[in-house]
């Protein structure tokens, strides 16, 4: 399988167009662009309170915003609620969250949407989960030393594959991620890698991360967007970019920054 | 260390049930009373009670909550039965009614705790005291024989002897089905073991508590309903914390978690058995009143630390 070009016109899965939102006198997004290709996975960074999280929030149907057009698939769409952008197949795993520690892995990857028999009693059909648990599992490569085993006893990187496991098990089609390496080590990362690269190439999921950490998100994505002061100020394959690029980048915003409040402060 | 002796320190009932038959032998030889079928009845209807709200507090405990007016239910709804029968309505629907009183207490206490969010403990204390209180002013303080404890209805609702003990078998049975089986006990460990996770996965967490309290106070209400008409007098002064303490003992004894996540059934019913056995052998072997509390209280310790460090054995086994 070749690896994919971001650089290539494919076609736009999400794309948004002037996004802008304000709380009080805050001015947290002040028009965000972005598209988002199928099978891509995009890197979103920012320093802290330059916007991110908020366009994360949006996209996740937790905020609505103030103004600006979200496109998915082509369809202009608005979301009332974080169950609603769920429903048209926008999922989000959080870092370390989203596992129940005393479920099993089976349990974890059904939860809130269990095969039940008896109608209103809702009597598990345990049998048919682990194994449709087991054969879902296998197919993205995902090793689990048992299905049964509580995710409590499981290392951080198989907690989180499971996570990302269960958000792209049913109609999910884009997948938002917070710091997925978060707290990895090498060999833990190298899994999730891996699993969202397969998920990617292989399952056309199109991927939106968001990490402070640049190393991570050279390892993960295909296409880096930096957002600042509320827009996205850089858009670069990482195949055009490097490390030191970014490093640079975000040191010279936070001294223009820096001199922008000093200059404040003398006036 | 062998397989077999590995998977059952890893049970997490193997404990409890080491521990209560070690107390089941001691005073099966201490005392010759003790295996007659009249004192295994005698247990048996002392620990009905504890093993019903015992296994509540497990739906509860588990949400990582508690509820501590479930013995105050207990004693309250056959008053409830008692006024409404006294009214003129006939039994079966002054038992009816009052048990739906019982829901409504435990409506009231999931409802102030998930949305007032107040802790249960406060709210369920409170409650508590509001249904002493209501109990001690409406019978004037005044102990009353309880109705219905004649034919076949007195019989089947506590006269017989296995009667309350079958009710409390079946409820049991019925609970262990509700965590260990159905979409709604899976959701109330997924609640008590990640309230977040949870709610993010969509589980309606809060709805789940308010369930649950309901359940609560229905099954205390029922069983206190059996034990008032076997008793055939109610007592207004009786201390609802005096019943529901055991239940919450039996239940943590026999391996379910304060913290939430976790609980077990079948341990809160042996947890019950162990405290049964205990308060009846220590009555069979003669030791004074004086001594009683304190000799159990002991035992409690003891059995609880034991739990404790082998959990955190069967853990180390685990990795």
């Amino acid at each position: 399988m070749s690896a994919p070009n971001p650089t290539a016109e494919r076609d736009v899965i999400l794309k948004t167009v002037g996004i802008t939102k304000r709380f009080g006198a805050v001015v947290a997004l002040r028009g965000i662009d972005m598209e988002l290709h199928r099978g891509e996975v995009l890197g979103l960074v920012g320093d802290n309170g330059a916007g991110k999280s908020t366009f994360v929030k949006i996209l996740t149907g937790y905020h609505p915003p103030d103004s600006g057009k979200i496109y998915l698939e082509g369809k202009e769409v608005a979301f009332n609620s974080v169950s609603d952008a769920r429903r048209r197949g926008i999922e989000t795993v959080y870092q370390d969250l989203a596992l129940i520690p005393q479920l099993t892995v089976a349990q974890n990857l059904f939860l809130n949407r269990e095969l039940t028999s008896l109608g209103k009693i809702g009597w598990l059909s345990n049998r048919k989960m682990r194994r449709l648990a087991r054969e879902y599992l296998q197919g993205i490569k995902v090793n689990v030393p048992d299905i049964d085993a509580e995710a409590e006893s499981l290392s951080g990187g198989q907690r989180q594959a499971i996570a990302v496991a269960r958000a792209t098990r049913q109609n999910a089609k884009i997948l938002l991620l917070d710091e997925p390496l978060a707290a990895m080590g090498a060999r833990e990362s190298a899994l999730i890698v891996d699993l969202v690269k397969d998920l990617a190439q292989n399952r056309g999921m199109s991927m939106i991360v968001i990490d402070h950490n640049y190393a991570h998100l050279f390892e993960l994505c295909d296409r880096v967007n930096i957002i600042q002061q509320g827009r996205v100020a850089y858009d670069r394959s990482v195949n055009d970019t490097s490390l030191e690029d970014l490093t640079e980048l975000m040191i010279s915003e936070y001294r223009r920054q820096l001199l922008e409040g000093q200059s404040q402060l003398d006036k | 260390m062998s397989t077999f002796i590995r998977s059952a320190i890893q049970r997490r009932e193997a404990t409890v049930v080491a521990v209560t038959l070690g107390v089941v032998i001691y005073f099966g030889i201490a005392s010759s009373a003790f295996f007659t079928t009249a004192n295994i009845v005698t247990i048996a209807q002392y620990i009905a009670s504890i093993t019903i709200i015992g296994a509540g507090e497990v739906l509860i405990l588990v949400l990582a909550e508690i509820d501590l007016s479930a013995g105050q239910v207990y004693l309250t709804s056959p008053w409830f039965m008692y006024l409404l029968w006294r009214a003129g309505l006939p039994l079966g629907w002054a038992i009816a009614l009052s048990l739906f009183f019982c829901i409504i207490i435990g409506l009231i206490n999931g409802v102030v705790t998930v949305w007032l969010n107040v802790p249960s403990l406060i709210v369920t204390l409170g409650m508590t005291y509001a249904l002493f209180g209501l109990v001690l002013v409406e019978s004037n303080a005044i102990q009353v024989n309880t109705p219905g404890a004649t034919g076949l209805f007195g019989w089947a609702f506590g006269i017989g002897s296995w009667s309350t003990i079958l009710w409390a078998l079946g409820i049991l049975i019925i609970g262990w089905i509700i965590l260990k089986r159905t979409r709604f006990g899976l959701h109330i460990t997924a609640t008590g073991g990640n309230l977040i996770g949870a709610a993010e996965a969509g589980v309606p967490v809060r709805r789940i508590k308010v369930y649950c309290f309901m359940l609560i106070s229905l099954a205390a209400g029922f069983i206190g309903i059996l034990d008032a008409i076997r008793i055939q007098s109610m007592n207004p002064g009786n201390s609802g914390l005096d019943i529901v303490l055991p239940g919450i003992v039996a239940a943590v004894v026999g391996g379910t978690a304060l913290t939430g996540g976790r609980g077990t059934i079948v341990g809160t019913a042996i947890g019950a058995i162990f405290l049964g056995v205990l308060e009846d052998g220590f009555n069979l072997i003669g030791v004074s009143a004086n001594w009683f509390y304190l000799a159990e209280g002991v035992v409690i310790l003891i059995a609880m630390v034991a739990n404790t460090q082998l959990t955190s054995l069967a853990a180390r086994l685990r990795r």
